[in-house]
């Protein structure tokens, strides 16, 4: 952890125990502002986007700000990258002006897995193509352990674009850690057998009906048209079979949770009276995302966690 | 006076003589003399082979050269060197230079830079396509009256079953084979490694092995409506090298090359995201890997090939998706096959001495790949036991994008003859 954020599949349980925990501490009490900790004072961050992004980098920003760092908002537009320079340089370059860590999101997978082997500065994974978003996992953790007892025998529907999404993954990382059965569901075409195989407890199916009945959560993912090489189902099939609307919810376990990483297409994948509905978490696992970058910021930039506990404690 | 050259009681094996015998090599003013025992080397200079084998001169029939147009990344010269480092006197570069090797100009520069600056033998492959763009075709006739050995697009399949047809046409009439890099660009469009759990895994686009086998497919077909001579280069997927079997069982001229790469690491081998395991084809599944290693134990892949293709630093030096293909390969060939095929008993020495000589000559018609009086003495010796270290900052090559780098390796070339000169020699066995 001390290196960075990469992805969650090198992490140990123990590893996200930790910040799962911590981020809890850095949940504001219901009704109540958020706080703002001085825990890292005078650590500067560097939010690298080259992809558009409103919300991941935001919360982001907000996090680092309520722990009393300097964050520098950089997006790919408009910057040197336009101008032909490589990869590796504009790490360099920025690195030069020694930030303490650089959160970055990429198009290309990989991305910052390359970048840590030439760079002495810890990087954290803001989303690196089709492959993981770690933070966005350990907010849905978040987000789910705010409503259950545990992560452990839960039954948890994956919708969408498996194929093309990075929360997905993650999340799939995450959850069989902790021994979930997930079930993963999209269009065949968006849905690689191989899935099958990358963790513990993933069964595959086509069918939403089948995904959803007895579900304890539903994750629903975003159409990301932009990350795919051809058009594998028609636009108007997709809400007709894989959109999740009000009948959906009564196969699925009383008090399903219904997740999205947004930003979410009304009427593409997710209903209006879904989305709004008394089941739905997606405002929840905004908020939750800046506690949970709160704890990641934290364990990859303050040198003595235990002691920086003491010092929350104490405020 | 005439020069004269000895490879004192090394163990000479020539697959064309059906030979295997501990003897003394004669070579004079640049020709093979005579193979017998105990041969007088007064009056001459001596090689002594004790401990080492001793073949015919190693042919590598795919190789990039880069030059013209890429001279940053190798040049003919520089290529040439890593070639004789590697244990090799015959190299055949593919054509996608710049300007493409599609016009009997191309060619004539290139034999001309070569006869001039390389100290192997080099032997150009001309394009199939007018710069390679698989549209029209190249002037194949003239092309190969300036000295181009076979055909080929390579890095650019061509699409046009139609073209290739009349392709395979032009190559028969002149007694030349067609080499396909075999890719259906529709299905392999945006994969940057083999489609299976470790693409999924790391969420980069993959490449289907499919993508090979339907154009190994199509392409044998091709070859038995016009009796053509069609050679599959570097063959990566068990599917493709089934089907090369089955196209040899009926009679066809059907051959294949692999890669050492490819029967020696599988997609799970590759550090993640390092552009250094990126190539196309891609390194494809454990299966694929021991069906590459079982087709050439069985002869089902005839040769040996390295498609050395040097990128300089800086362009392998990016997100994986945005790095090219290819590796270089000349001074790993040798023992990363005797790694993956001799030492565990896959090949006879024989044979593995015929995936580098006598079958790459006969798919290409070159009077190589023989030690028998009057043939050119082109000779590579190599020591199959010393554990060496391979240190890619010493290569010869302009390139440093390679794998293998640091890997430890148990035997490799000891000298190269061409011509009776010994171009390169390991100064440490």
């Amino acid at each position: 952890m001390r290196a960075g954020l990469l992805g969650i599949e090198g992490l140990s349980r123990e590893d996200i125990d930790v910040i799962l925990s911590r981020s809890h501490d850095f949940q504001p009490p219901p009704r109540q502002p958020f706080k703002r900790f001085e825990i890292l004072k005078g650590k500067t961050v560097v939010n690298l986007f080259f992809e558009a992004s409103t919300r991941t980098r935001t919360s982001f920003e907000i996090a680092a700000k309520r722990l009393g760092a300097e964050i520098i908002s950089i997006t790919a537009s408009g910057s040197s990258v336009s101008k032909g320079e490589s990869l590796v340089d504009t790490l360099n370059t920025l690195g030069a002006m020694r930030p303490d860590a650089i959160v970055m999101r990429h198009a290309a997978s990989g991305a910052p897995h390359f970048l840590s082997r030439y760079l002495p500065i810890p990087i954290v994974n803001a989303g690196d193509g089709t492959h993981e978003h770690p933070t966005q996992a350990l907010l849905d953790a978040r987000t789910i352990l705010d409503r259950r007892q545990s992560l452990e025998d839960l039954r948890i529907a994956i919708i969408g674009d498996i194929a093309h999404s990075r929360v997905a993954r993650s999340n799939v990382y995450l959850l069989s850690k902790y021994g979930a059965r997930m079930v993963l569901c999209g269009p065949a075409s968006l849905l690689p057998c191989e899935l099958k195989s990358i963790a513990p407890g993933v069964e595959l199916t086509t069918n939403m009906r089948e995904a959803i009945e007895g579900a304890d959560v539903i994750m629903m993912l975003r159409v990301q048209l932009e990350r795919q090489h051809e058009s594998p189902i028609p636009a108007n099939e997709y809400f007709q079979f894989y959109g999740l609307r009000p009948e959906h919810i009564s196969l699925a376990n009383q008090n399903v949770i219904v997740m999205h990483p947004g930003p979410i297409n009304r009427g593409r994948e997710i209903s209006s009276e879904v989305a709004d509905s008394q089941r739905s978490a997606i405002l929840n696992q905004v908020e939750n995302g800046i506690a949970v970058r709160m704890a990641v910021l934290e364990s990859v930039l303050a040198p003595e966690p235990a002691q920086q506990r003491e010092e929350l404690k104490a405020q | 006076m005439s020069e004269r050259l000895v490879i004192k009681n090394g163990r000479v094996v020539d697959p064309s003589q059906q030979m295997d015998a501990v003897l003394d090599v004669a070579i004079e003013d640049g020709l093979l003399r005579l193979i017998a025992p105990n041969i007088d080397a007064t009056g001459g200079d001596t090689f002594d082979a004790t401990g080492m084998v001793v073949a015919p001169g190693f042919i590598d029939m795919h190789v990039h050269l880069r030059e013209p147009g890429f001279e940053y990344a190798e040049t003919i010269e520089s290529g040439s060197r890593a070639a004789a480092a590697g244990g090799f006197t015959s190299i055949c570069c593919m054509p996608n230079t710049q300007p493409v090797n599609d016009s009997p100009t191309v060619t004539s520069y290139i034999t001309e830079r070569a006869r001039r600056h390389a100290i192997v033998n080099v032997y150009p492959i001309g394009a199939i396509t007018k710069n390679s763009a698989g549209e029209e075709l190249a002037q194949i006739t003239s092309m190969r009256h300036a000295g181009i050995v076979a055909i080929s697009d390579d890095g650019r399949p061509v699409m046009n079953a139609r073209l290739v047809r009349r392709a395979m046409e032009f190559a028969k009439s002149l007694n030349i084979p067609l080499i396909e890099h075999c890719e259906d660009l529709d299905l392999s469009a945006g994969g940057d490694m083999h489609e299976g759990v470790e693409s999924v895994r790391l969420g980069l686009h993959g490449i289907p092995r499919a993508s090979e086998d339907v154009m190994v497919a199509r392409d044998i077909l091709l070859a038995e409506l016009t009796g053509a001579r069609y050679h599959v280069a570097h063959i990566s997927s068990r599917n493709a090298v089934d089907m090369v079997a089955f196209a040899k069982s009926r009679g066809l001229a059907v051959t294949a090359e692999a890669t050492p790469h490819h029967f020696a690491l599988a997609d799970r081998d590759m550090q993640p995201y390092d552009s250094n395991y990126k190539m196309k084809p891609p390194l494809r599944a454990p299966r694929d890997v021991d069906a590459i290693a079982r087709g050439l134990a069985s002869g089902a892949i005839d040769a040996v090939a390295t498609d050395h293709a040097p990128h300089p630093g800086d362009e392998k030096m990016q997100e994986f998706e945005r790095c090219p293909f290819g590796i270089i390969g000349l001074e790993t060939a040798i023992p990363l096959t005797l790694e993956r095929l001799f030492h565990p008993g896959m090949v006879s020495l024989t044979r593995f001495v015929s995936m580098f000589t006598e079958k790459p000559a006969g798919i290409l018609s070159l009077d190589k790949g023989t030690l028998k009086p009057g043939a050119a003495a082109d000779v590579t010796i190599f020591a199959l036991n010393p554990p060496w270290t391979y240190d890619v900052n010493k290569s010869p090559s302009k390139s440093r994008n390679t794998p293998f780098h640091g890997r430890e390796f148990k035997g490799g070339a000891v000298a190269t003859i061409v011509a009776g000169k010994i171009v390169w020699r390991r100064d440490d066995w």
